[in-house]
């Protein structure tokens, strides 16, 4: 290699793009293993979480009391407490065998692509972020502003059906762009790092939202739960499977947003500047590119899609504005994103292992009877493993990709 | 003492580095190791320095067999290296970089011996004359300063054996003059010094004994009488030609007019550009030398519209482009070579494909209604990758794993592919080897014959003769004088001090 890196007296370079570069590297690692590194990093978090179960599980803790005079109780015992855990969660995540009719049985699947929704939303929104070397931590706020809006019009307005819903799921967009807008011009007026303004902008709007459900505008007549009015019939996403199902039809349109996302990414010249300044900003500078510009996009876009994110609920699922509406989406979509590795279809479908794993906690309580937390073990695993690829190709023997190696001479 | 190696072999992979590479040098002379970027050279001397296992082959010193686990047994047996990007920690001083991996420790409580040190450091500074202050940071020192220090730490090891990696790659001309004498001092001083280059003029400047390598062989030695085509077709294994035959120039209009151009850096109101005044006109070089820091980088940088100006006019085929963003100096007909290929000219984690559209890719027939147009792309990549020889397996590679060479003939295919009134280029071929010099010089070339305006900086003076129909020295931020392309190097040489002509004739 003939390239000249050398410490310039004086350094040339401003230190807003030496941290970018820094934070661009540790996540492009992650980002770019490869689907491989992905489905092995699964396999060791279940693997790993299945020997937790076996640990604490009672019985396994009985039986190997007297392992030695008996050893095949251990493994009995062991192989029935992990079966016991994994099939509970297929049976609430995947499909229910137990159940009489074929809407019981696949009802569990479709429960997962409603909890999937809210997180395909907002996970490609940060994907579009961390592939523009941008690191949004602000999906929560987004979300929370978006819903906010979306619900305000569900509610408060009254209009036919097509068109209601249409102005609530467009409000939702509009209220998380918004969001994103203020860190975006931030950044790219003043150089504010995006991670700190996200982070606060999380809290200002958690409490924003609180302050709102305590005002008479966002409560239903006499009530002073922080709960607001249930939205209008005509704002509400239509049933995608009948009344059997909640799955709606905002699974449907989070589809369709993939879909423009990729080609948002992959076709459009926005999308080459997108990509172009989140790789090196001062060579997409030096092309003729906007990068302020870009900055504030990227912003409003996923912002926009995380806003989008908060449809799900309000307009979906809960049809209402809480302070729990948020729940913890905002955070587990960055997970998603990790792991989807920011392209649009692994995004689809790491949100849909999530919404699994979150679709299966109940049933893991009323049917097993088993403490639901370990799918938080799980998903713990999972983020812990998709950060360290090194680690995933150590433990699995996979190659290291050509990219990483060392260069000869 | 005397470094032999014999029959070194390292792979990477299918790929064979080194093979079988017999080497002696002798104590007290200079052997250079030449041979283009990716020959194996740098590769070699990381096994001799105990960086990389040896697939074959051994190491002698003093006709004695050695193995070394790593650089920590190199230096003990005497082998001191100097690498290309240099191991210096920024906010060190000079004294404790020096120290580094090999502290002195005093008193009972065994503190680091500071004074040793610098001591140490004051000794060979003196002997050799490298005028280094043990006590400066390292963040603060020149380039050259701080290739002094790497030097001073490996003989403060007492390195017998002394391995400068492509020493001279970030050097100014004037440092490179100094570096060259501090290895004949060494050399007299009986250290044998490796030197790892594939620039001729030093080699012959300096070398005893020359060894050339391509594709990971030895090729051939040479002797230093050697003339610079010939060791050049050895390196690079066919004929080139050191300067590209060009026609006398047939300039046209004035095309690009600079007047009283200046910039003021905002912070520090430092003035780095200082009232710069010349016209090239169309069919014409004009190339601007100087030591670099000089101000050429901000004189293209504000003709491209990167750098805001303070004051003055840049005015491109008759309209005023001063002050225009550097998006419209490009659509009105101006190409752009950045003086930083990795940091500015690419983008090392795109395509070659998409590299090849950086600045265009939102026109036809590249996109339509803010769509790319994939086939196109593709098409175009192929035709450009070939017409510009980019040595690649796929149009599909990421450019940041080309070679240098190759990441420069991208951005020249990128910014040659729009009909060009202007062409600007800094350092167009900093850090390539002889044939791609070859190749991006005649490339130049053509497009003057083409029509266009040429701006190049260059503080490569063999550049500047290879390019140059007019030569513009700077100096401080101003242009000391134009002079024609005949005149000689310490004519020049006194201009980039900033000597005048009239000045000196007065």
């Amino acid at each position: 290699m003939s390239e000249q890196v050398v410490t310039q007296p004086g350094g040339e370079s401003p230190a807003p793009d030496e941290d970018r570069r820094d934070w661009a590297g540790t996540w492009r690692q992650i980002t770019e293993s490869s689907g491989l590194v992905v489905a092995m990093a699964i396999f060791a978090a279940l693997v790993i979480a299945g020997l937790l179960v076996i640990l604490v599980d009672p019985d396994v803790q009985e039986a190997a009391g007297y392992f030695f005079s008996r050893p095949g109780d251990t493994f009995a015992a062991a192989w029935e407490a992990v079966s016991s855990v994994y099939g509970a969660i297929f049976q609430g995540a995947v499909l229910n065998f137990d159940s009489s009719t074929f809407a019981g049985t696949i009802k569990p699947f479709t429960q997962t692509l409603t909890m999937a929704t809210p997180l395909i939303f907002a996970g490609l929104g940060l994907g579009i972020g961390f592939r523009a070397g941008m690191f949004n931590i602000g999906a929560q706020g987004q979300l929370l502003i978006g819903a906010t809006v979306g619900a305000y019009i569900g509610f408060a307005w009254h209009l036919p059906f097509p068109l209601h819903l249409a102005l609530a799921v467009l409000g939702t967009a509009v209220g998380g762009a918004l969001w994103g807008f203020i860190p975006g011009i931030l950044k790219a007026k003043t150089g504010a790092h995006e991670v700190i303004v996200t982070i606060m902008l999380n809290y200002v709007a958690l409490n924003l939202v609180a302050y709102l459900l305590t005002l008479e505008a966002f409560l239903p007549p006499g009530q002073t739960n922080p709960k607001s009015p249930i939205v209008d019939e005509s704002a509400q996403y239509p049933l995608l499977l009948g009344s059997q199902f909640n799955l709606h039809w905002g699974f449907i349109l989070a589809l369709l947003c993939a879909w423009g996302v990729w080609w948002l990414m992959e076709r459009s010249t926005l999308g080459f500047e997108f990509r172009a300044a989140g790789a090196n900003a001062r060579a997409a500078r030096t092309a003729g590119m906007n990068v302020t510009k870009t900055t504030i996009l990227v912003m409003v876009v996923a912002g926009a899609l995380a806003g989008l994110a908060g449809s799900a609920p309000v307009l979906g699922t809960e049809k209402a504005l809480t302070d729990q509406t948020a729940g913890s989406l905002g955070f587990d979509a960055i997970t998603v994103a990790l792991l989807g590795r920011s392209r649009p279809l692994g995004t689809v479908f790491a949100a849909i292992l999530f919404g699994g794993l979150q679709a299966a906690g109940p049933t893991l309580q009323t049917v097993a009877g088993l403490r639901p937390d370990i799918v938080y073990v799980i998903q713990a695993l999972v983020v812990l493993f998709i950060a360290a690829p090194p680690l995933v190709r150590t433990m699995f023997r996979l190659p290291v990709p050509a990219h990483e190696k060392e260069v000869a001479a | 003492m005397k470094l032999e190696l014999q029959g070194i072999t390292k792979k990477f992979g299918d790929f064979t580095a080194n093979d079988a590479i017999d080497l002696v040098v002798q104590p007290g002379t200079v052997h250079a190791l030449l041979g283009e970027n990716g020959a194996g050279k740098s590769t070699l001397m990381n096994v001799l320095f105990g960086l990389y296992d040896a697939d074959g082959g051994q190491i002698l010193l003093d006709d004695e067999p050695r193995v070394f686990a790593g650089p920590g047994d190199a230096m003990d047996a005497g082998i001191g290296m100097v690498h290309q990007h240099f191991m210096l920690v920024p906010v060190f001083t000079v004294a404790e970089s020096v120290m580094l991996g090999n502290e002195d420790v005093t008193g009972p409580a065994k503190l680091l011996d500071l004074n040793a040190a610098r001591a140490k450091v004051k000794e060979l500074s003196d002997r050799f004359g490298f005028a280094i202050d043990p006590d400066a940071v390292i963040e603060d020192l020149s380039v050259g300063a701080q290739q002094r220090v790497e030097i001073i730490k490996a003989l403060s090891r007492d390195a017998q054996i002394l391995i400068l990696d492509e020493p001279t790659a970030v050097l100014t001309p004037q440092e490179t003059d100094e570096l060259l004498d501090i290895v004949g001092q060494l050399r007299d001083a009986g250290t044998a010094v490796v030197l790892i280059t594939h620039k001729l003029r030093e080699v012959k400047a300096i070398a005893d004994d020359i060894t050339v390598i391509r594709r990971g062989k030895v090729v051939g030695t040479a002797e230093p009488t050697a003339s610079q085509e010939e060791l050049a077709s050895l390196m690079v294994g066919r004929d080139v030609s050191m300067t590209v035959a060009k026609d006398a120039a047939d300039p046209g209009d004035p095309m690009l007019q600079v007047h009283n151009l200046t910039v003021v850096d905002g912070v520090t109101e430092i003035t780095l550009l200082d009232g710069v005044t010349f016209e090239i006109r169309a069919g014409e070089i004009l190339a601007v030398a100087g030591v670099q820091g000089n101000g050429q980088t901000e004189l293209a940088e504000a003709i491209a519209g990167l750098t805001p100006t303070d004051a003055g006019h840049v005015t491109l085929d008759g309209e005023d482009i001063t002050g225009h963003s550097i998006r419209k100096v490009l659509d009105a007909g101006v190409g752009f070579v950045p003086e930083d290929r990795t940091e500015d000219g690419i983008v090392a984690n795109f395509t070659i494909i998409n590299n090849l559209i950086l600045d265009i890719y939102d026109r036809a027939p590249y996109s339509t209604r803010g769509t790319l147009n994939g086939k196109v792309l593709v098409d175009n990549a192929e035709k450009q990758v070939e017409n510009f020889d980019v040595r690649t397996t796929s149009i599909n590679a990421l450019t940041g794993s080309l070679s240098g060479g190759n990441q420069q003939k991208v951005v020249l295919a990128r910014e040659l592919s729009r009909d060009l009134k202007l062409l600007i280029a800094s350092q167009p071929t900093r850090g390539l080897d002889v044939g791609s010099i070859e190749f991006v010089h005649k490339r130049i070339i053509e497009e003057r014959d083409n029509g266009a305006a040429v701006l190049i900086v260059s503080s490569e003076l063999d550049e500047v003769y290879a390019l140059a129909d007019r030569i513009a020295v700077m100096y401080h931020g101003r242009i000391v004088d134009i002079v024609p392309p005949d005149t000689d190097r310490d004519t020049l040489g006194l201009m980039m001090a900033g000597a005048h002509k009239e000045e000196e004739a007065a």
